[in-house]
């Protein structure tokens, strides 16, 4: 029963996820108008959705829908990278951390909890003014301020799994740490990894959006989900359908990490992360 | 035998008192990196605080002076010793901008932040247990399914924009609450809720697997055998069990409710912490940015320490490390 349920989250998850991919690759190509220019009409103020412009014009005449379309490849590109440089660091350190144990495991581990005390976000914000917005920096700085949890949940992983028989016999048959690590500790830890991998994908994505909505984000021209909404704030009760789309495109895209990692799961038990 | 009871208190008391300072020892630790790493950040950031003290007009010979006046000139290991020495006094230094001392600006800022974090957790404990005490006690039908794909978009909705469409909705169409800042309790419900509803979204999805869990167990059997109805069953003897790993969630979560405030005192024009520590970062105000990253961070630190002392006063089979 549960894992039937949990099998029609995967899918409807990789459903999804089909869906935003082919919007992120096909997305400036079918976007009807130029995103960073005005297509209305000499109107310079927001028009309310309707033909042409199916989810309406924003304060300086841009299409909306093209404009959600081309911000697609943007926000899941910085997903999925800032999620891979969230789960390597995270990965290595709780990896480490774990196999070895003693003063390296005591060590990492309160590194880990400095960094778990910093509020994140204005981490993040301090971060991105040091290095200057761009989009490698969201991706660094993503990574730099979420690898806590994945740290801490693959330690306690690896903490049971080193003191497996396998591993024993790999390191009497002569294989070094660093081997044991990678060839045969790593690859036990790959369900676990799956999960987290789902699930910080989601976590990153809703950061970046929030990174964008105090103006932090990947800067203008490109437009992201999140700097649409930020920009509407000025405009939400005049025209609260440039808010409404963004939003309900960043629900749909963090939606689908998470139904996947609770599909993954089976029975929707996810680790705290 | 009286005896060797009496003499096992002591030491247990004394293993406590220990663990409690040793715990306190790190927690000081953490604190000094926390600041370190801070002062670090800010250092590196392109930009000159004097400069932003001095003001916009300023000639460069003014802002020669202030950069003396300030210690600017120095280099920042030494900078960061004044400021330590400074800090165990008590003095967290002056505004950059409004050259208020930074104590008196965190103690005006405070009580608005601690109001919306209480608040919000307080909608997340009770969206939380609420809602996995009915899903765990309707487990596997079609509110159990209903619930689960609503917790899941919730966990997956942005905060600001939540609180976008609540001001929009329930303040600007509907009238039925104020368009934000602070006041009266009908200004904190709507932060209060935004701010409440994702977390409490993610403590429903985890006391309810446990709650599921501890429900499989053989106590519960013998409680069911014995006649004991099902709310009964699942509200006071399975939720005192399946709470324990969430008093632990509560905890460390703590650093990310901080997230959620920062983005929702910005949505609501509250005057709290967040949008002090916010524009201090853009503004380059150092003095503010460290004060209130310590203060977040002191409170996010003490929190974990008591957790954890509840945590094992309420589950005797943990023994103290």
């Amino acid at each position: 029963m549960a894992k039937r349920g949990a099998r029609g989250t995967l899918a409807a998850g990789l459903l999804m996820a089909a869906v935003l991919v082919a919007a992120a690759l096909a997305g400036p190509v079918v976007a009807p108008y130029d995103p960073t220019v005005s297509a209305a009409p000499q109107l310079a103020e927001p028009m309310p959705p309707a033909a042409p412009f199916y989810l309406g014009t924003d304060d300086l005449g841009r299409d909306v829908l093209s404009r959600l379309l081309h911000g697609a490849r943007i926000s899941l590109l910085v997903g999925v990278v800032a999620m891979a440089v969230t789960v390597t660091i995270g990965t290595g350190v709780g990896l480490t951390a774990g196999y070895f144990g003693g003063a390296v495991d005591v060590l990492l581990m309160r590194c880990t909890d400095v960094m778990l005390a910093f509020p994140g976000l204005l981490l993040a914000v301090a971060l991105v003014a040091v290095l200057r917005p761009s989009v490698w920096t969201i991706f660094v700085v993503i990574g730099l301020v979420s690898w806590t949890g994945v740290a801490r949940v693959i330690r306690s992983e690896v903490l049971s799994l080193r003191e497996r028989d396998f591993v024993l016999a790999a390191r009497a048959l002569g294989a070094g740490h660093a081997r044991v690590l990678v060839r045969h500790v790593l690859p036990n830890t790959a369900p676990t990894i799956a999960v987290i991998a789902a699930l910080s994908t989601s976590g990153t994505i809703l950061l970046d959006t929030g990174l964008s909505f105090l103006g932090l984000g990947v800067p203008p021209p490109t437009p992201t989900w999140g700097r649409m909404i930020q920009e509407a704030t000025t405009y939400y009760r005049v025209a609260p359908w440039l808010m409404l789309f963004p939003g309900l495109a960043v629900l749909f895209a963090v939606l689908t990490f998470n139904l996947i990692a609770y599909g993954l799961t089976r029975g929707g038990r996810a680790p705290a992360t | 035998m009286a005896g060797g009871c009496s003499r096992e208190a002591g030491l247990s008391r004394e293993t406590s008192v220990r663990y409690l300072v040793g715990r306190l020892a790190w927690a000081l630790l953490i604190l000094l990196g926390t600041s370190a790493i801070t002062f670090a950040i800010v250092f590196l950031v392109p930009g000159d605080p004097a400069r932003v003290v001095a003001g916009p007009r300023a000639d460069a010979e003014t802002i020669a002076t202030v950069r003396r006046e300030l210690g600017l000139d120095r280099p920042v290991a030494v900078q960061y010793g004044w400021y330590l020495r400074r800090l165990v006094r008590g003095d967290l230094g002056r505004s950059y901008t409004t050259r208020q001392p930074v104590t008196e600006l965190l103690r005006r800022r405070l009580p608005a932040t601690a109001t919306l974090a209480c608040a919000g957790l307080a909608v997340a404990i009770v969206v939380g247990v609420g809602g996995a005490l009915v899903t765990a006690a309707l487990a596997g039908g079609w509110i159990d399914r209903v619930a689960f794909l609503g917790s899941l978009a919730l966990l997956s909705t942005p905060v600001f924009w939540l609180g976008m469409l609540a001001l929009y909705y329930v303040a600007f169409r509907w009238r039925l609450l104020p368009l934000g800042g602070a006041g009266g309790i009908r200004h904190l419900v709507l932060p209060a809720l935004v701010l409440g509803l994702g977390t409490g979204a993610y403590y429903a999805r985890l006391l309810h697997t446990n709650l599921v869990a501890v429900l499989g167990l053989d106590y519960i059997r013998a409680a069911r055998a014995r006649g004991v109805g099902t709310v009964r069953l699942v509200a006071v003897h399975a939720l005192r069990n399946a709470s324990l790993p969430l008093i632990t969630v509560v905890g460390l979560d703590l650093a990310a409710l901080m997230n959620g405030v920062v983005l929702t005192e910005t949505v609501f024009h509250w005057p709290g912490l967040g949008r002090l520590a916010f524009d201090a970062v853009l503004g380059l105000d150092v003095p503010v940015i460290m004060g209130t990253v310590l203060l977040s961070a002191t409170l996010v630190v003490l929190t974990n320490v008591a957790v954890d002392l509840i945590y094992r006063l309420v589950d005797p089979r943990i023994r103290l490390r």
